[in-house]
């Protein structure tokens, strides 16, 4: 084999090698979807957070705004503080609320933006005070049961068979709903 | 008899455990030996190149023809499992995990110390064998930086190459079983690929598995080569060594890799 | 003699604790062509390690050019070892490479000619062992002597001093023999070096060596010119020279008496 030979077949080899990653970069990875320039902090305190993970998505109106950078408990108030890495492109209201929303039944767990309505904007360092807990799927299960118990005392007349039809119902009225009330 | 012959095999056990642990310290010495008289492979940088083609490049269609049926065979399992949950959609993400962060670096390891380790191996034995590794000390010049250190270098260079094509290819193997055979929709199959593989995470730390596996097989396969006995009978067990110790070698090194890389 | 320019004294050598060599004292001095003689396993080629500093004396030591092999460092002894060739017993070649790459070889890894020179003075030590026209043959498809001369070629590429000589016949038929045994002789004088050569071919070395160590259990048993040993009354130089099945070295290895040992089934 000629030495010449060799050069051009590791050339292409390591240029393949490359076109490879840019490939895995480009068309599987989320490098060009993910690359938020300049972003902006803010933090936003939840009782609760379920299932939030660093790196999860920051949504508003379903397209990603932004990311989760951190997770920390406070001691003091026993609240989980979030930091939220947000594009500069985007600019919220003041009183923008956060929420913690499942995607699907059981799939990943992301923070949802609703703009209100206030006219000063978000800041760096800036806190968001109006927040919604992630929904905990057995919390869910019992108030709903709850919730049933105390219907049957109400009408105390209905049998057992309307009873699970009713059941059947409220589970089509999105307990979601019930329990933000 | 039955205590003299249990003593005989725990003294046969602790010499095994012995020589274990100092093949082990060789092995080590021999790494930094490799390190420290580098030089020369970077100085002369044909002679790495010449490696990497050996290593690399021959290679490449096993690489290459494994990681298409992989893939392939992942789109199939896959699917067969998520339309049970109604999620064939995310067959895409599954193949292109599965790819990118566990099976592309493993599995190139394991066939590049099949292939190239045991090529490494049996080369430098032989060198030693018939005494080519003598008559390059003789002539002044040392065998750790003319033949070792560059077939390091380049295994280290090969193997993330090599990976990363493992990843690629088998990806587009799963994407020809899911999209064009199953019938699923190529917008999704992709879709949420992109959505859920993170370039940092999951591709850079494949690549970073690749490059340890890299260090790893080589310096199994000169170690072997280098401290195999002379003959041809101590050659051929040393081929045998260096697949047994990469695979279990690589498959150690990458449950400690993931732990490390998940908890952070 | 006192250009000596390699010099053994008192060397002691061996593995964990067996003694292979026992206080060995010789002499090389310039420009001879010395043998060193034994029978297989006698530690001949050790020699040839201690002196090149592959391995260290357990006790003793070999001087080079009046410096002491096993006392330098690394770097010393690659000084050294620029000028010493040495001659593999099967040549040593490196497969990887053709014919010419290996004759550049010491000369690519120690000097900084310019390629032209580079392929002149390698066609010209080919030409020496008569084998320029072979310059583009890959080793394995060289005969042994063929590979044998192509790996002298090699030594002598940066024009040692000091040539030594493992095992150079063994292997070879009779006209390949007779070719090296004239060009370890003619390039010895060419060059005006100094040539060690361990082997235990009595008739050929004998013809062209200048001075003949013999070694035997450890220590130099004989020494002198070959003239002198021929005719040397010595029962261990005669029993090897003139090659008698027994005599001091036993056809048998030691064991008990055979007789006995059928008698009881031997173990």
């Amino acid at each position: 084999m000629e030495r010449t030979t060799i050069d051009l077949w590791v050339g292409i080899f390591v240029a393949l090698g490359f076109a490879a990653l840019l490939g895995l970069a480009m068309k599987v990875g989320n490098l060009t979807t993910s690359s938020i320039g300049q972003t902006y902090l803010v933090t936003a305190n939840f009782e609760n957070i379920g299932g939030l993970k660093p790196r999860a998505p920051v949504k508003s109106a379903g397209v990603v705004v932004g990311r989760v950078s951190e997770i920390v408990f406070d001691p003091k108030t026993y609240e989980a503080v979030v930091s939220l890495n947000i594009d500069t492109r985007y600019n919220f209201p003041k009183d923008t609320f956060a929420n913690i929303y499942t995607a699907g039944l059981l799939g990943e767990q992301y923070i949802g933006l609703e703009a209100g309505g206030d006219e000063v904007n978000l800041k760096n360092g800036d806190k968001i005070s109006q927040t919604q807990d992630a929904v905990v799927l057995e919390k869910l299960i019992s108030q709903f049961l709850y919730s049933k118990a105390t219907e049957s005392d109400d009408k105390p007349g209905k049998t057992a068979a309307t009873s699970t039809e009713s059941g059947v119902d409220a589970l089509d009225a999105s307990p979601l709903d019930k329990i933000g009330k | 008899m039955v205590l003299h012959k249990l003593k005989r095999m725990l003294s046969k056990l602790g010499a095994g455990c012995i020589n274990k642990i100092w093949r082990l310290g060789a092995g080590g010495r021999l790494f930094w030996l490799t390190l420290i008289s580098s030089g020369e492979s970077f100085r002369r940088f044909r002679l790495t190149i010449r490696e990497v083609y050996f290593t690399g490049v021959l290679s490449l269609i096993i690489i290459l023809v494994s990681a298409f049926f992989v893939g392939m065979v992942l789109a199939l399992q896959g699917y067969h499992t998520l339309q049970k949950y109604g999620s064939s959609e995310a067959i895409g993400v599954l193949v292109a995990l599965a790819l990118v962060r566990e099976l592309g670096p493993v599995v190139t390891a394991l066939l590049f110390a099949g292939r190239a380790g045991t090529a490494i191996t049996a080369e430098i034995g032989l060198m030693k064998a018939t005494e080519q590794l003598s008559a390059m000390e003789m002539m002044a010049v040392s065998p750790i930086a003319r033949v070792i250190a560059p077939r390091f270098w380049a295994g280290v260079i090969a193997m993330p190459v090599l990976a990363t094509l493992f990843s690629m290819v088998g990806i587009l193997g799963g994407y020809l079983v899911a999209v064009p055979l199953i019938g699923v929709d190529a917008g999704a199959f992709w879709s949420q690929m992109q959505a859920n593989v993170d370039w940092e995470y999951d591709i850079l730390n494949g690549v970073f598995k690749s490059v340890v596996f890299g260090v790893a097989c080589t310096m199994i396969a000169l170690f072997e080569g280098y401290d195999a006995p002379p003959t041809a009978e101590g050659v051929s067990r040393a081929t045998t060594r260096t697949v047994v110790t990469s695979s279990l070698a690589v498959l150690g090194l990458d449950f400690i890799l993931t732990s490390f890389m998940i908890a952070v | 003699m006192a250009n000596a320019i390699v010099e053994i004294q008192d060397l002691s050598f061996g593995y964990k604790g067996r003694l292979l060599h026992k206080g060995i004292n010789m002499t090389f001095p310039k420009g001879k062509v010395v043998a060193i003689m034994g029978g297989s396993g006698s530690g001949k080629t050790t020699l040839l390690r201690l002196i090149g500093g592959q391995l260290k004396p357990t006790k003793g030591q070999v001087q080079v050019g009046g410096e002491v092999v096993h006392q330098q460092d690394r770097e010393g002894i690659y000084r050294l070892r620029r000028k010493m060739g040495m001659l593999f017993q099967h040549g040593a070649l490196f497969t990887d490479l053709s014919v010419f790459e290996n004759v550049a070889f010491p000369m690519r890894e120690h000097t900084n000619l310019p390629e032209s020179m580079i392929r002149d003075l390698v066609l010209l030590k080919l030409n020496a062992v008569g084998l320029r026209g072979a310059h583009a043959l890959m080793p394995t498809e060289l005969s042994g002597g063929m590979a044998r001369r192509v790996a002298l070629a090699r030594a002598i590429a940066l024009d040692p001093s000091i040539i030594m000589y493992d095992e150079p016949f063994a292997g070879l038929d009779p006209i390949s023999m007779a070719v090296i045994c004239d060009l370890i002789r003619s390039l010895n004088d060419a060059l005006g070096a100094t040539s060690i050569i361990v082997t235990h071919d009595v008739e050929e070395t004998f013809q062209f060596a200048d001075y003949v160590y013999f070694v035997a259990d450890g220590v130099v048993a004989a020494e002198g010119t070959p003239d002198d040993l021929r005719n040397s009354e010595l029962p261990f130089v005669h029993q090897f020279v003139h090659g008698e099945k027994d005599g001091p070295v036993p056809f048998h290895y030691a064991a008990p008496e055979y007789h006995a040992s059928l008698l009881r089934g031997a173990r």
